[in-house]
């Protein structure tokens, strides 16, 4: 079913939430004197825009919006919801945190809802055209967003060198997806796959450039190797609760848009679950040495930092390399488990991000040594929380990143790639080191008297509990998730 | 000698490899900045050549208007971060602001 733009805005309620949010964020800045207002519209926004997904979840038909420029599936709902919750727990966080008071509140929420928007449009655009113009808009918003503490020298820093990576990433896109554009003769992922099905051999090379090409765009943003190299400096520069933003949300806007763009539009679906790549393009190899890369350099790296921002950076270029083996693998199995995998990431990442914001507002650092004998001057219960979130990281059961791992090692295992599996189970060794390695700063280093204490209070301590029993009891029990992963696997080209 | 598609994608391709090495090599945020436009326009002739040799409908020469809005986008926001810089760093040299290391 196709839409003109008019029918189409029933569809489309979640995203109009948000827009007049935006704006109205905007104007509401100079009105209210009293800017805690704006934080709490903000998050009251996304909560309702979070519910009108949640609604259309229940069976609404599957059909292209705006002329086929976007797409209304099950697919893009389970996105939506995965970046609603992200811009609730980083909105959430920025009310607590000592850096966000500095900023100008009007313009970071309205930002903050504005890249939200963007990363909706990454799960929902069926188009070339569509797909850049999303990238684009998250990437500029967070831009300014990580530049958003001027006085802070590593803030600025950091948001020039997004804004180099990104620049660069992103025109490499584009002209990447001119060759894609000149083979098929269309924009449209649908027409796009149509021609490559009937397409001569001969085109094999430039289409092989085109997606080599358009990667490095898809890859800056999920940060993976060898396209990961903005990711430590911008989520040590930028202010918290942003970098918590874009480890979560803006990495699952990656996933989002790449797996539209290799699955439905690259790849024919057979029978049996099993995806076949089109036209000799070759991309799964290319996502192979990719996935292997960003897992072992970001592991690696990890293990030499001692600011625990810039250790999280590596460890997501890590976790972007186990998540990208669910695309390897060509079948509907590993895409579900990529799906389930973000939600158990989602929970923990955000999790260790929030008691970092927690030990930054005492401390004013995030080095190694705030975290020392944490649990001994007054931490007891963030230092237990961070340790739940970090071994589940590390992929120790019961939490919900075994599970998580589980679920991609056995997508990978059925497709009987054992040097795959065999790489990524090592890497998860290795990746214990690190974050145990923080435990035991928290837990056994003794404080030498001139560390701050760190407490606890009642809004924070609400989100790491919140996040904290997400992790365990989705350790425990997630038939609920995986269900939904599975209807999600449903992609709707028209 | 009629001049084709092939001519077209040989100029966009030069300017790529253009725009790629000024952003290697430059050290000044602006120059790289300027690579970046360089860049995009290859893009943008690929657009047109494809639109105008193969294509039925008007989808590159959309393409090429919205790349050229959003390039200026992109400038604008680059400009104001550079001149945030500037201020902090007193330099634009995008060595001597490289203090975020291990």
């Amino acid at each position: 079913m196709d839409l003109a733009p008019v029918e189409s805005l029933g569809y489309f309620v979640p995203e109009l939430i948000l827009g007049v949010a935006v704006i109205g964020t905007i104007l509401a800045d100079l009105l209210v004197r009293r800017k805690e207002v704006l934080a709490v519209a903000a998050l009251v926004a996304v909560v309702l825009s979070m519910l009108a997904s949640v609604l259309m979840l229940a069976d609404t038909p599957d059909t292209t919006l705006f002329n086929r420029m976007i797409v209304h599936d099950q697919f893009s709902l389970y996105f939506k919801i995965i970046f609603g919750l992200a811009a609730f727990a980083t909105i959430w966080m920025s009310m607590d945190s000592r850096e966000v008071d500095q900023v100008s509140q009007g313009e970071y929420y309205a930002l903050l809802l504005a890249s939200t928007l963007g990363m909706y449009f990454m799960a929902t655009s069926t188009n070339l055209l569509m797909s850049y113009l999303a990238l684009e808009f998250v990437s500029l918003t967070s831009y300014v967003l990580t530049g958003m503490l001027r006085n802070n020298r590593r803030s600025g820093e950091a948001s020039l060198k997004y804004l180099i990576y990104g620049g660069v990433a992103s025109g490499t896109m584009i002209y990447g997806m001119s060759w894609i554009f000149g083979l098929a003769g269309t924009m449209d992922y649908a027409g796009i796959n149509e021609a490559l099905t009937t397409s001569s051999p001969a085109s094999s090379l430039a289409l092989f450039i085109g997606v080599v090409l358009t990667l490095s765009g898809l890859g800056y943003k999920i940060a993976a190797v060898p396209f990961h190299m903005w990711a430590p400096d911008v989520y040590t520069g930028a202010p918290i609760p942003i970098t918590a933003f874009l480890s979560v949300g803006s990495k699952a806007a990656g996933f989002a848009l790449l797996l539209r763009f290799f699955y439905p539009a690259l790849s024919s679906l057979g029978d049996d679950g099993q995806w076949q790549a089109l036209g000799g393009a070759g991309w799964p190899q290319i996502i192979l040495v990719l996935s292997m890369l960003s897992m072992t350099i970001g592991n690696l790296a990890a293990l030499q930092q001692d600011n625990i921002k810039r250790l999280l950076a590596y460890s997501s270029v890590a976790h972007a390399g186990y998540m990208l083996m669910g695309l390897v693998v060509l079948s509907d199995e590993g895409l579900r488990s990529v799906l389930f995998y973000l939600v158990m990431y989602y929970m923990m990442n955000i999790g260790a991000f929030a008691i970092v914001m927690l030990v930054a507002n005492a401390t004013g650092r995030e080095d190694f040594d705030s975290f020392r004998g944490l649990a001994w001057r007054g931490g007891a219960l963030p230092a237990a929380a961070m340790a739940v979130f970090l071994f589940s990281l590390a992929g120790i059961p019961p939490f919900a990143g075994f599970i998580g791992k589980f679920y991609l090692f056995a997508a990978v295992i059925r497709a009987e790639m054992y040097t795959l599996a065999l790489v990524g189970a090592l890497n998860s060794v290795v990746s214990l080191y690190y974050y145990a390695r923080i435990v035991r700063a928290m837990f056994l280093d003794e404080p030498d008297g001139s560390e701050e204490t760190v407490s606890l209070d009642w809004s924070t301590g609400g989100l790491v509990a919140v996040l904290t029993v997400g992790t365990v009891v989705f350790g425990l029990y997630w038939t609920p998730v995986i269900g939904l992963a599975d209807r999600s696997v449903r992609f709707f080209l028209g | 000698m009629e001049i084709g598609l092939t001519h077209f994608l040989v100029v966009s391709t030069m300017v790529f490899l253009a725009g790629l090495f000024c952003v290697l090599t430059r050290r000044n945020a602006i120059g790289i900045l300027m690579g970046v436009e360089l860049i995009l326009n290859s893009a943008n002739l690929n657009y047109l050549a494809f639109s105008r040799y193969s294509s039925v409908n008007y989808d590159g020469q959309m393409f090429a208007i919205f790349v050229i809005m959003l390039a200026a986008a992109e400038a604008a926001i680059g400009l104001a971060i550079v001149l945030g810089i500037y201020q902090t760093f007193h330099t634009i040299d995008v060595e001597a602001t490289d203090t975020l290391r291990l």
